[in-house]
């Protein structure tokens, strides 16, 4: 019989199995590259027989495996080597970034979902009425610009034209409202859409007819029993949705010159700073899994269904 | 005499669809009295459930257009707007469903999904938790205190459907609409709940529309009955007298197709093809294609409901004129 | 005869859908202006006119100029190129690799297609931008990278799509008479199974295009893509957001024409998927 601390243990013991295959990808990245990593590492003016005395110091003489076990230790440890590019610590690099990234993430997230659900919940209560077909074709409509392309128009208006917001910068809480607010815009429409269709779904589902028959005011129908059902499958949905808001940052974080961590993983992308490349994408990845994770375990606890199909044994 | 509860006066039901529309319901008349179990039998597609819920105005879609009357204790509940049917809901007119597991919330537990009718009432939260307590002993669950706290998913199909009938009779409504409440269970728990709601009925004086397929069911429990077929109601009337001489051809069809002795598979096995789709209004009777008896009229004009009794309707034009 | 009116019923029923006309009239707009670029661009997309730099749209120059003095309607023009490339060199790449891996699980199964199956899982729980960032780090920089890279990420979905078809075919009656001609597996795959899927597949490149375009625009915007000076939406839109306090119109424009592309890439889609592979629409 298997309980749900079981399922959790197992499902946390295939992401570790997941981040393992992922860090060692990862980790290969440098030596997927063409040319010897230690071109990457070091000054394109040092010579050939330093090269090879730094790559000895360095371990790159060593077996692969090792040299894995080795990288891994020290990650563990808190020490993503250093930055070609920064010369200094990645760790203390990313540290000063992060705050930007999570700010910027955070607000995003709670806005689109501040926005999204209820508008979703009102666009499955008012089907096919104007309300819905509005508001379903304009979130289709936001989804299908690109999302630099919307940040830009959005600078063109409330920046060069309106003059009330600040187009580039970090100094200030508003210089995060146009980045949010693409951000939001252009992610909101998938999850207005997915509250939609869920809520569609379980507005046809008998217990709600139960719920009116009982004699419970439609609010209280729509709440307690209709948005808390279709909660379950849009909680999981929106964790799953959080590696992608942070793959979108890149590019925000590009628009608005944000010193993110999509701007460290982009700017070291195109001067092959490795460590900080391969730090940035272990990071995205492992915060996918855990993502993944949570979001199998969340719908356990919300949905007693799952737990018993899990006690039942049938999994 | 008795005292008039629920009348539905001319009621129709059409759907919108694609291309026109399609009749559910036409033309029904019913009265249903205090403490009475009215049943309406019919194959499935019949609009038997349409009628149901459409008393409780929990007709899906919004797709429909509705006519006539259901007058509930002299009021016209289509008239009604949304806070009175609230108010209505549950507290006057309770309804069970034939799926008991779809039909409770799968999030919470039974317990607490009964007391949230309860605590409609403005009584506090023990007090709720106490008369649920006392409802599931009345629908003889076993173990109740413990099962409150179950998941229904946890609970048997019978164990369900008792959940249910304790959830619409906690606010003591005067009329339980029964909805195929026993199709999706087996014959030996059919009977226990069936048990269940005669001796409620008996101790709320309770009126019951029971909605069925199954004529066993009907013989056990009901006073009156009315027979449905393809959206109308084709003969009504006091169960001894549709038992003992059914009128219309229909009905006699469907008491031939019994298996006397037992209750299960009272399904329509013998009549030749299935319920029509009505999409027109043409005249003739709707049952004429399927009717050994057909002759052509029935296929050119509607018949009359004919009073056969007091209590008694058909509507055949073959009433009394040829011997089958 | 007979299939003169069968074409004629076709040819009715495509005029019929409103959004595959529609798509198809922009696609076939989009194709003439690539093809045509030479002619009716009014400038070489990379002449630059240094005294005439951050010149606002005018007679002269409708879209304005940029940076460096170049036309914006030129390299918007032009751009359609790089589009259409990107499309057609993106497309083929997913749909080969989809639809032979997808042939292949379906067809054999076992380890190999739990493999897929692996692949197709992580490809989906990691973001495409962040896979398709890891392999340009590895390829470098370029758009031909680029677009290798968004292929290397976005051909699951074709994959998927073609196991499974091939799995429902795999042991229908017409494979089983191929197996019992001894034709070989290759021939069965190719011969017998795909072109069964070929009215799923085309519909299947269409929907996916405009994801490919925008994703591989995308790169080039990060400046991972096309480099300076090539036309490109991506790279222009980038350019003109660097500029954008003094010049609006510069990522205005670039960005109109990508919409409207993948506007015209996705109504084609729909239309498509509902005239051949009705199906797919409850999917």
């Amino acid at each position: 019989m298997i309980t749900i601390k079981d399922y959790i243990i197992k499902r946390i013991l295939l992401g570790v199995l997941l981040v393992i295959v992922v860090s060692f990808l990862t980790f290969c990245l440098m030596y997927m590259m063409p040319g010897d990593p230690i071109d990457i590492i070091v000054d394109r003016k040092v010579s050939v027989e330093r090269k090879a005395e730094m790559a000895h110091e360095l371990g790159y003489d060593r077996p692969l495996i090792t040299q894995y076990f080795d990288w891994t230790n020290k990650i563990l440890h808190g020490d993503f080597g250093n930055s070609v590019r920064y010369k200094s610590k990645v760790t203390d690099l990313m540290l000063a970034r992060i705050p930007y990234s999570l700010k910027l993430c955070g607000w995003s997230m709670l806005w689109e979902l501040l926005l999204a659900i209820p508008l979703g919940l009102l666009c499955a209560v008012y089907k096919d009425k104007f309300f819905d077909r509005f508001t379903v074709n304009f979130s289709l409509f936001l989804t299908a610009i690109p999302s630099f392309w919307l940040g830009a128009l959005f600078i063109i208006a409330f920046g060069v034209k309106l003059k009330i917001l600040p187009i580039s910068g970090y100094a200030t809480a508003a210089h995060f409202i146009l980045p949010i607010a693409t951000t939001v815009l252009g992610g909101m429409g998938a999850t207005l859409r997915v509250t939609r269709s869920e809520v569609l779904d379980v507005l046809n589902e008998k217990y709600v007819t139960t719920a009116y028959a009982k004699g419970l005011p439609k609010k209280v129908v729509l709440v307690k029993h209709v948005l808390r059902n279709a909660l379950i499958l849009i909680t999981t949905l929106v964790f799953m949705s959080i590696p992608w808001l942070i793959s979108g940052a890149v590019i925000i974080e590009k628009i608005f010159g944000l010193p993110g961590m999509g701007n460290l993983l982009l700017n070291s992308i195109i001067v092959q700073d490795m460590p900080v490349v391969q730090a940035v994408l272990l990071l995205i990845t492992i915060l996918t899994v855990i993502c993944n994770l949570l979001s199998d375990i969340i719908m356990g606890i919300l949905d007693p269904r799952i737990r018993l199909s899990l006690s039942g044994g049938d999994n | 005499m008795s005292e008039e509860l629920l009348r539905l006066d001319h009621l129709s039901i059409d759907y919108k669809v694609k291309d026109g529309y399609l009749s559910a319901v036409n033309d029904i008349n019913c009265v249903i009295n205090k403490g009475e179990v009215f049943a309406i039998v019919g194959e499935s597609g019949c609009g038997k459930s349409t009628v149901a819920h459409s008393i409780m105005n929990l007709l899906p879609g919004g797709n429909e257009e509705i006519s006539g009357k259901i007058i509930f204790k002299g009021k016209n509940l289509r008239e009604c707007n949304q806070k009175e049917m609230e108010a209505i809901r549950g507290k006057e007119i309770g309804m069970i469903f034939q799926n008991p597991l779809d039909s409770l919330n799968p999030v919470y537990t039974v317990g607490s999904q009964t007391a949230e009718a309860i605590l409609l009432d403005k009584v506090d939260k023990t007090e709720a938790w106490n008369r649920v307590l006392k409802l599931f002993r009345d629908v003889k669950m076993p173990d109740a205190e413990e099962r409150m706290k179950s998941f229904p998913h946890e609970l048997s199909g019978g164990m369900r459907q008792r959940v249910m009938i304790a959830m619409m009779l906690s606010r003591n409504p005067e009329l339980l609409i029964a909805d195929e409440p026993t199709t999706a269970l087996d014959v030996t728990i059919e009977a226990q709940i069936l048990d269940i709601l005669i001796q409620l009925k008996e101790q709320f004086n309770t009126a019951i529309m029971l909605i069925t397929h199954n004529f066993g069911l009907v013989a056990e429990i009901a006073d009156k009955i009315g027979i449905m077929y393809a959206g109308e109601m084709v003969e009504s009337g006091d169960v001894f007298e549709i038992f003992e001489n059914p009128k219309h051809p229909y009905t006699k069809l469907l008491m031939q197709a019994l298996p006397s002795g037992t209750k299960k598979d009272g399904r329509l096995q013998t009549i030749e093809g299935s319920v029509p789709r009505i999409t027109e209004k043409k005249p003739g009777c709707r049952f004429a294609n399927r009717c050994p008896y057909a002759k052509d009229i029935c296929f050119n004009e509607t018949p009359e409901a004919v009073d056969i009794s007091e209590t008694h309707f058909c509507r055949c034009h073959m009433l009394g004129k040829e011997e089958f | 005869m007979e299939n003169n009116s069968k074409w004629k019923e076709t040819l009715n029923e495509c005029r019929k859908n409103k959004s595959f006309m529609i798509g198809l009239i922009i696609l076939i707009s989009i194709c003439l202006v690539a093809a045509l670029a030479g002619v009716i661009a009014p400038y070489d997309y990379a002449e630059q006119y240094v005294g005439e730099r951050f010149m606002a749209p005018c007679a002269k120059y409708p879209f304005g100029t940029d940076q460096l003095g170049r036309d914006m309607l030129s390299r918007v023009i032009y751009g359609s190129r790089t589009a259409l490339w990107v499309a057609f060199l993106g497309g083929s790449l997913e749909l080969i690799i989809g639809v032979v891996v997808g042939l292949l699980c379906g067809f054999f199964g076992k380890w190999v297609d739990k493999v897929l199956l692996f692949m197709t899982d992580v490809t989906w729980c990691i973001p495409g931008t962040i896979l398709a960032l890891a392999v340009v780090t590895i390829l470098g920089k370029g758009l031909t990278n680029s677009i290798i890279a968004i292929s290397l990420v976005a051909w699951a979905s074709y994959a998927r799509t073609v196991r499974a078809k091939t799995l429902s075919l795999r042991n229908m009656a017409f494979v089983e008479t191929g197996k019992a001609f001894g034709e070989s597996n290759v021939a069965l795959m190719f011969r017998y199974i795909l072109p069964n899927i070929v009215p799923s597949l085309i519909v299947l490149v269409s929907l996916n295009l405009p994801g490919t375009i925008m994703s591989t625009t995308t790169l080039s915007f990060l400046g991972l893509g096309s480099q300076p000076p090539s036309p490109d939406w991506g790279l222009a839109i980038s350019d003109g957001i660097s500029n954008i306090t003094r010049a609006p119109w510069l990522s205005l424009y670039p960005g109109l024409a990508l919409v409207y592309t993948t506007f015209g890439f996705n109504l084609l889609g729909e239309g498509l998927r509902d005239l051949l592979d009705p199906h797919m629409k409850s999917q």
